[in-house]
């Protein structure tokens, strides 16, 4: 177990790629509103895959939002990469966004009408990157990942695990520092979803990276460094490959 | 970007053809109504535009255009004459008189009168013989829809009888004038001879035309003319448009035309703007991915735009196209002769499918704007 606080300072610390301290969001108001976090205390580090795991509606992907900064904090301090995601400016929190997340979905968010090197090549694009340089980098990335043979293939005709290997290739084109994925497995098949979990552990995990993966499958959590479990918009416990879960915790994921 | 933006846009064959095709039809839609329209109104004023020679035209107060007339008298033409400024002033004379064949055949036609001395108000475009043989006595010049109304099915051909009002009339030219708004025969003689040729009232003197002497406006001239004779005059612009105005608020075909005109418009455009909104809308959830990646609103703003502007242009230019082959195809039919896509109607219609494509543009914009990043998360 580590502690889940972080006693370190998260913006002079290299290592720690996330931190959340009493982080709060909430949903509407009144007798709509919804608690989706209640102060959650999270860190992620540079270097390591981990999970954020738990039931369905227990604030795992608001959470995800949050970090990526795509979601505002109701309360609490938010640390990413050293810089205070929560008090920078729109504007500037789309740039850090761009130059510093790479994103993974579950349902892969490939635009149809982009062969797969182009849509791996659209985070360069939208930092206004030329296109040619562009294509090439998506291309050799592809090659690494085994899918330079499909680089001209439209989403359409790819596998449900090709496509996903598409979206991790484009979020990794621009080097980001931070990857976060939403369930990247949960469309898949086991097998397939077991070599998407083998790319991200061997391939995206860098020292100088770290990558979070929310997912409901269990099946996949030995590829984790640490993996922190989530109900009712807390973090209830945070563990490390060896150490035993809870049985309670077990069932809820 | 924009190569991103365009690929969207076009990656759905279907979908976009669709959208360029409801923009294209539009185009077309709007642009021969109103072409037709305006084109229809102008043919009330081409006998007028048609008399080169004048510049000014006298009339009764009474007379509103130029298919109704109050005869002036004899003695008018003296009076215009004796207006300073005038190089020289003629009579012109209107009237409908019922043309018959040895055959049979008959129709009601627009006659023209000019005056016999100068043949002044002559059709200068002419297809067979010469206007001046009508000194000839008893001649008339005829034109190529009249002559194919009368005699159907015959080449056309110098010589040929007509019987007028008990006259007995020979066709010494073929003629090319602009349609009349009634797809009559126009036809051309000497005034003594036109008035024969009708001969039922008293004082037939329709108009008289003048000429401004060099360093006088026609504009000044027809104000001189009225404040000296108590006549109207009017320049050949403003007589003309004197009778698309009374055909406006005299007939139906205004009310006619701008009822097909708007269905056009509001059929071409809710297709066209739901069509686009509906290619943006279907598109959220690629726009949300984009804003997630760090795509910024200001962006994604330009790439629906230039969506919008590229199929608005490419449909454009198809809905022109598509107009203007229908007009080059009706412009060689004699009954629809002179009826051309008029430039203001394409520049009024591309204005409206920018207007279409900028609103359907803002209402896709709003909704990609305010979109959650975070909703991408969601399956």
């Amino acid at each position: 177990m580590i502690p889940l606080t972080s006693i370190t300072d998260p913006v002079t610390d290299p290592g720690l790629a996330v931190s959340c301290r009493g982080i709060r969001k909430h949903f509407g108001e009144g007798e709509t509103r919804v608690e989706a976090l209640r102060g959650v205390d999270f860190t992620a580090r540079a270097g390591e895959l981990s999970f954020l795991v738990g039931p369905s509606g227990c604030g795992k992907t608001t959470l995800l939002s949050v970090i990526a900064g795509i979601l505002d904090p109701s309360g609490g301090d938010l640390t990413v990469l050293g810089e205070r995601v929560d008090a920078l400016s729109a504007r500037d929190r789309i740039l850090f966004r761009r130059k510093n997340l790479g994103f993974v979905f579950q349902q892969y968010n490939l635009l149809p009408a982009l062969t797969a090197a182009e849509n791996v090549a659209v985070p360069l694009l939208a930092a206004g990157a030329r296109r040619p340089p562009s294509l090439e980098r998506a291309e050799a990335l592809l090659d690494r990942l085994g899918l330079g043979a499909r680089a001209g293939a439209l989403p359409a005709t790819l596998s449900g695990g090709q496509q996903q290997r598409v979206a991790i290739a484009r979020a990794l084109v621009h080097e980001p520092r931070l990857v976060v994925c939403d369930e990247p497995t949960a469309a898949l098949d086991h097998e397939s979803g077991e070599s998407v979990m083998e790319l991200l552990a061997d391939n995206v995990v860098r020292p100088d990276r770290a990558v979070i993966v929310v997912t409901h499958d269990s099946r996949v959590l030995h590829h984790a460094d640490s993996i922190a479990r989530m109900d009712d918009g807390r973090i209830v416990n945070t563990t490390r490959p060896g150490d035993s879960l809870p049985a309670a915790t077990q069932r809820s994921t | 970007m924009n190569y991103v933006a365009l690929r969207m846009l076009t990656g759905d064959r279907a979908k976009y053809f669709g959208l360029v095709f409801a923009i294209a039809f539009c185009t077309f839609l709007l642009e021969n109504q109103t072409s037709i329209f305006a084109n229809i109104l102008k043919r009330t004023g081409n006998q007028i535009l048609d008399v080169t020679d004048a510049e000014v035209w006298v009339m009764d107060p009474k007379t509103e255009y130029f298919e109704q007339t109050k005869a002036l008298k004899d003695t008018d033409v003296a009076r215009v004459r004796g207006v300073p400024g005038v190089e020289w002033a003629v009579r012109l004379f209107k009237g409908g008189p019922v043309a018959r064949t040895s055959e049979g055949k008959f129709a009601a036609s627009v006659l023209i009168g000019i005056d016999d001395a100068t043949l002044a108000g002559a059709p200068r475009k002419m297809l067979l013989g010469s206007w001046e043989r009508l000194r000839e006595p008893n001649s008339v010049v005829i034109d190529q829809a009249g002559y194919v109304l009368l005699f159907p099915g015959e080449p056309l051909t110098l010589g040929r009888a007509l019987e007028m009002n008990d006259h007995r009339v020979t066709i010494v030219g073929i003629s090319d004038v602009p349609a009349p708004f009634l797809s009559l025969p126009v036809m051309h003689a000497r005034y003594s001879e036109a008035i024969q040729f009708l001969g039922r009232e008293r004082t037939q003197l329709s108009f008289i035309i003048a000429r401004p002497a060099p360093g006088i406006t026609p504009a000044a001239l027809t104000a001189r003319i009225v404040s000296r004779t108590g006549l109207r005059a009017r320049t050949t612009f403003e007589f003309m448009w004197d009778c698309i105005r009374y055909y406006l608020r005299n007939t139906g075909i205004p009310v006619n035309f701008g009822i097909t005109i708007a269905v056009a418009l509001v059929v071409g455009t809710v297709v066209a703007g739901q069509t686009f909104y509906l290619f943006t809308v279907e598109n959220l959830k690629q726009f949300g991915a984009l804003k997630a990646i760090g795509v910024s609103n200001g962006r994604l703003t330009g790439m629906i735009l230039l969506q919008a502007l590229t199929a608005g242009t490419l449909g454009f230019t198809l809905g022109t196209g598509m107009a203007a082959t229908f007009f080059e195809i009706t412009l060689r039919q004699l009954q629809t002769r002179g009826i051309v896509l008029m430039w203001q109607c394409v520049g009024l219609t591309g204005a409206s499918i920018l207007l279409v494509v900028i609103v359907a543009s803002v209402l896709s914009i709003r909704r990609v704007l305010v979109l959650e990043p975070a909703s991408v998360f969601r399956a």
